[in-house]
């Protein structure tokens, strides 16, 4: 139940957060740095392709009932009790935006 | 008008054939590019890229195993693809989609059978090494959500066994293929949480899977399974907090040197160090990063190392007798996988940023030589095909 409350929030800070950060693009070379990253570091458990392999499937069928915030909460916080680590070392708020609004608009990495 | 066709028959033959190489195959291999679904066939012996075979899918994470007389590869991929490659002409002999998302396979002690365990839709499939047909199908336990539990660690074993574990119920299965029409399962439950991976000793006899939610790995005595699984090193990682893991390590190969064998720790900076005697801890080796990839050199006197992203630009050597790290190496970005020559004089790595494939001589510890690849990940030589296990 804590873990729940406070999953619920993160989700809260981070969408405060993010009215006044997400709206920041990385750079297209970061962008392209960050695809690289999807394709084969996230990829070794969710697949290259993101079509699931210990991890689930990363595409937009998959990820509709979640948000935009949820997604990057979860990129930059992992999901303790899972495999899914925390990336807030390798990336920022906008990047993990920006990343988890690719997935959800569906991509080919 | 009879010679006349004859020639012309013998002419054609000539060139449907011509491609084929008429060699031995013992210094042969192949390359996995992870990124374009194709795998280099290559010359251990020249360091020489011999063919390139295309058209296999998605091959992130893929494995390989080499039929017994060591002429063709077996690539799984993770789009569910079983090929098989004919590595004398480089040809892509068959393949067939044998499930959605596959992770590995194994093949029968005879090299008839080849087994492919799948994360979905979960489960073990067997099929005729001669022409990929299906013989058995093998489901996996169902979890609370109505699927096939994800199938890991498939390894084969004696008296045409295959072992895996399932990696969402905590299992580990044995299924006997020695009546390829009745198929018979041995079913272990509750060996541990999330076993995602499993190793087998080349001699057939321990089957060990490595757990990601609990401490400890599960070990299973293939000689008595009538003792049940046994939970080896239980005590490993307790009071330090797990580093997040930002890439499963692979059990694969066996790091043995005497009577002691080396294992990636989950989430710790260390390989750990254990006695085969009493399958006790007996030392740990501060290392750079997370483990991926602990292997032997063929004479088991050192202990190669690759690492987890974000360290995944080294190499670490270890001498197995004294346990201290010998060399670091900085062969680039991705660097994925590691592959001995027979005897060992080689060592063969896979480097993804770099796109290419370094050989060192593992008597120097230096480079060799390096060659293009694109997006290299498995490398895999034929004496695999005599190595129970791999």
């Amino acid at each position: 139940m804590i873990r729940v409350d406070l999953t619920i929030l993160v989700a809260i800070t981070l969408a405060i957060c993010h009215t006044a950060s997400a709206s920041a693009e990385p750079a297209s070379s970061r962008q392209a740095e960050l695809m690289y990253l999807l394709k084969h570091d996230c990829g070794s458990c969710h697949g290259m392709r993101l079509e699931g392999g210990l991890g689930p499937a990363l595409n937009p069928q998959q990820l509709q009932p979640l948000s935009i915030e949820t997604l990057s909460m979860t990129i930059l916080h992992g999901r303790p009790g899972t495999p899914m680590p925390p990336w807030k070392p390798f990336l920022s708020q906008e990047e993990a935006w920006w990343l988890a609004s690719q997935l959800k608009q569906g991509i080919q990495p | 008008m009879k010679s006349l066709l004859l020639i012309l028959l013998i002419a054609l033959n000539g060139l449907a054939h011509g491609a084929c190489l008429t060699r031995g195959t013992g210094d042969m291999g192949i390359i996995v590019e992870r990124a374009d679904g194709s795998v280099l066939v290559v010359d251990t012996s020249a360091h020489k890229v011999l063919f390139r075979v295309e058209g296999l899918g998605d091959l992130s994470h893929a494995s390989a195993v080499f039929s017994r007389d060591e002429r063709y590869a077996y690539v799984f991929g993770r789009d569910g693809g079983l090929s098989k490659i004919d590595i004398l002409c480089g040809t892509l002999d068959k393949r067939v989609i044998q499930g959605g998302n596959s992770i590995g396979g194994a093949i029968s002690q005879d090299g008839k059978l080849i087994a492919v365990s799948n994360y979905v839709p979960g489960g073990v499939k067997v099929f005729s090494a001669a022409d990929l047909s299906l013989i058995a199908d093998i489901p996996a336990t169902a979890t609370a959500k109505g699927k096939g539990s994800k199938t890991v660690g498939l390894v084969d074993t004696s008296g045409q066994r295959f072992v895996f574990a399932l990696y969402d119920t905590g299992e580990i299965w044995i299924l006997d293929m020695k009546q390829p029409d009745k198929p018979a399962l041995t079913k272990f439950t509750n060996i541990g949480r999330l076993p995602y991976d499993g190793l087998i000793t080349p001699d057939g006899r321990y089957y060990i899977s490595g757990l990601f939610g609990e401490d400890g790995l599960a070990l299973l005595d293939l000689w008595h399974p009538e003792k049940r699984i046994r939970r080896i090193l239980d005590h490993y990682g307790k009071g330090k907090k797990q580093l997040p893991v930002y890439k499963m390590p692979h059990l694969e190969g066996w790091a043995v040197a005497g009577n002691q064998t080396f294992l990636p720790a989950v989430g710790h900076h260390e390989v750990l160090v254990v006695n085969t005697s009493d399958w006790k801890e007996s030392g740990r080796i501060a290392v750079h990063g997370q483990p991926i990839f602990v292997i032997a050199r063929p004479d088991g006197r050192q202990l190669w190392v690759n690492f987890a992203f974000p360290d995944n630009d080294t190499i670490q050597v270890i001498d197995s007798e004294t346990l201290k790290i010998i060399k670091t190496l900085k062969p680039g970005k991705g660097t994925l996988h590691m592959e001995f020559t027979p005897r060992g004089e080689e060592v063969w790595i896979s480097v993804r940023d770099k796109d290419e494939i370094q050989i060192y001589d593992t008597e120097n510890l230096t480079l060799k030589t390096r060659f293009k690849a694109t997006k290299p990940s498995g490398i895999f030589f034929t004496n695999r095909a005599h190595q129970t296990g791999l």
